[in-house]
């Protein structure tokens, strides 16, 4: 691990929907911030966010952002991440699961 | 009111046709988002946290059912069943996708609506009281100006890359409804003699940089107004500095130059201008006028409006608040609240706005009007028509009785939708309407307003309470500002004091609260009129617990 480099995970918003996503350790995409992949080099986190960039097709926007580990999964650190992976907190019409708004 | 002529429809088809093409070719890969996103935003398309979001302009907040109920179709069609009403009278739709963007705007385009200029540096949606053309107080209907000022300024072409965005408001009345002192031009109807004119306020604005509008001219002939306001863009246009996007706006022009010399520029630029014009814009005007002729007020007995006011207090509670003078003794304008306690300030679902638009086709001349503040308005109801009107709110939800009142609250999307927010505003907004609700008629005329970043889309430093939500070490925290106001007694409103974690700002509101029910003359006195005589500091000791005032109330 880096020193100075803090643990991510590579997010972007889709294309086509503008839905956040995020890159998983199967290399594909995932709309859920628990099945984010968990970067601890900082040289693969920059591999991935290259590579993501060369894909605008797909992708808007994508950047590194500061996780930890969970019980189910990778975590955001700070709370726009959490309201990015969650969706608004007036209506359930993001990823909230059931009973959590 | 304007319909669109055979021009309108063309332009508004050659441009959608544009945008089309445009999306095709950012999902072949032909543009890339860095070329894309300047196209996009010039139609209103938006990405923001969750999703993308269509902006789309009501011009001075006017609309007739037909386009209200089309903007419910939309809203089914390719959005979530619901629209967000904006403090530009704007609508916004928060879920399209971006394959069907260039199908919703062919849908607007149908009842003669768009999403041009919502974003951008150009000029923005020009706004209006919304009570304009119906008001007891106007001087005159400002909208025919509104328009003329909307046809040309869309697609103008030495407008299009301003310094930055520029907004316009205007009002017929003295009573400013349309907070003309915070925008880039503000413009107040005045008569000097038999002439009508404008006094023309300039550099207004909130952001990070507030500033109360300075009045550049006291009064512009009506027959000078376009070409003066053209000076001052193209002044603006020329000298705005577009180094720096935080130095950009005209408020800081006239700052760095002073409001002096920034007139002087204007009137040399306008000496030339005026002369360019060969009076088009009088005639198209004179035209507009025609357009926006009153509807034929109906003669009618109003009795059964006196019988429901004096036997149904529930009735009664609405029309003390909802309802204001008409400038036709018989009629009433109505505001219908989008502030029910507890929901989205703004939020409307495509029911509520078939029923809107049923109740403007039925009651309403076919008018209807969205308020900066975020409700939608029936100008013209007569009054024998108000309680079958009010029933009718009751069956959607939407006759809550609280304008002007604690719960009626601006408040931006905040960090619930917004990319650029720092903190939520929409939950704040919810928690403060419902935590007062059984106070609220005792607390009497208050606004409160909401932004959830210092970009002050809600309008906080000029809400008698302001909050504004930052990012304080990757925590929300909210600013509370008091003595605001956004009327023709403009004021921003000054910082209490640190600011308060998210599950504090309630508590802290409640300490403001009593410590002004304690500190009222009587219950006349209003929160801002208390403010104005007392000062802020018993309520900035009420907030803090300080001064020996641990329970101000």
């Amino acid at each position: 691990m880096s020193r100075d480099f803090a643990p991510s995970v590579l997010t972007a918003n889709d294309l086509f929907e503008g839905d956040v996503v995020y890159f998983t350790a199967t290399g594909d995409w995932s709309r859920q911030h628990t099945d984010a992949l968990l970067f601890t080099n900082q040289q693969e986190a920059a591999e991935a966010l290259a590579a993501a960039q060369a894909q605008p097709e797909r992708f808007v926007g994508p950047y590194l952002a500061l996780a930890h580990s969970g019980p189910n999964g990778p975590e955001p650190v700070h709370f726009r991440e959490a309201f990015r992976a969650r969706g608004p907190s007036n209506y359930r019409h993001g990823k909230q699961p059931m009973g959590m708004c | 009111m304007y319909t669109y002529s055979e021009f309108d429809h063309d332009f508004l088809k050659t441009r959608n046709a544009q945008f089309r093409a445009q999306v095709e070719r950012r999902i072949s890969g032909a543009l890339t988002e860095d070329e894309f996103k300047p196209l996009r935003l010039m139609n209103g398309l938006y990405l923001q946290l969750h999703a993308y979001m269509l902006r789309v302009a009501i011009p001075y907040g006017t609309l007739n059912s037909a386009q209200m109920r089309q903007l419910a179709d939309i809203s089914e069609r390719w959005d979530k069943g619901y629209g967000h009403f904006t403090t530009r009278q704007n609508i916004q739709f928060n879920w399209p996708r971006l394959r069907d963007v260039p199908d919703m705007l062919d849908a607007l385009a149908e009842v003669g609506m768009h999403a041009i200029q919502t974003s951008g540096n150009c000029v923005r949606n020009v706004t209006a009281d919304h009570f304009a053309g119906a008001s007891a107080d106007e001087i005159a209907d400002p909208r025919p100006v509104a328009e003329l000022l909307r046809q040309w300024s869309t697609d103008h072409p030495e407008f299009q890359f301003l310094p930055r965005k520029f907004k316009i408001a205007i009002t017929g009345s003295p009573n400013d409804r349309a907070v003309t002192r915070a925008h880039d031009i503000g413009l107040r109807m005045v008569r000097q003699g038999n002439a009508q004119g404008f006094e023309v306020i300039v550099g207004g604005g909130l952001g990070r940089t507030p500033v109360i509008g300075k009045v550049i001219s006291d009064f512009v002939p009506e027959q000078d107004l376009l070409p003066y306001i053209e000076a001052i863009l193209s002044t603006y246009n020329s000298f705005g500095r577009r180094d720096n996007k935080y130095k950009a706006r005209i408020k800081i022009m006239v700052n760095e130059l002073g409001l002096d010399e920034v007139r002087a520029r204007v009137d040399r630029r306008f000496a030339t201008l005026r002369d360019e014009w060969s009076g088009a814009d009088r005639a198209i005007l004179r035209d507009l006028r025609e357009s926006f002729a009153p509807p034929a007020f109906r003669t009618a007995p109003t009795e059964g409006y006196d019988v429901a006011y004096r036997h149904d207090p529930v009735f009664r509670s609405f029309a003390d608040t909802n309802l204001a003078a008409h400038r036709h003794l018989d009629y009433a304008i109505v505001t219908i609240s989008l502030k029910a306690h507890g929901a989205t300030p703004g939020d409307a679902t495509a029911e509520q706005m078939r029923l809107m638009a049923d109740l403007a086709a039925q009651y309403g001349h076919d008018e209807l009007r969205i308020s900066h503040e975020q409700n939608v308005i029936l100008p013209h109801v007569h009054k024998s028509d108000l309680p079958h009107l009010h029933a009718a709110l009751q069956s959607a939800g939407l006759a809550t009785a609280n304008i002007g009142l604690i719960s009626d609250i601006i408040a931006c999307p905040g960090m619930d939708y917004c990319a650029l927010a720092t903190a939520r505003s929409i939950p704040v907004a919810q928690e403060i309407a419902q935590a007062f609700r059984a106070r609220e008629l005792d607390i009497g005329a208050m606004k409160i307003k909401i932004s959830g970043c210092i970009n002050a889309c809600g309008h906080h430093h000029v809400g008698h309470i302001g909050i504004l939500g930052l990012d304080r070490a990757g925590v929300e925290n909210y600013q509370i500002t008091l003595g605001g106001d956004g009327t023709e007694t403009a004021a921003l409103g000054e910082r209490a004091g640190p600011g308060f974690a998210y599950d504090q700002i309630v508590p802290a509101i409640d300490r403001l609260i009593c410590a002004y029910l304690d500190l009222r003359v009587d219950a006349q006195e209003s929160f801002i009129a208390a403010f104005r005589r007392l000062g802020p500091k018993p309520f900035k000791d009420a907030l803090y617990q300080t001064g020996g005032r641990a329970d101000a109330a």
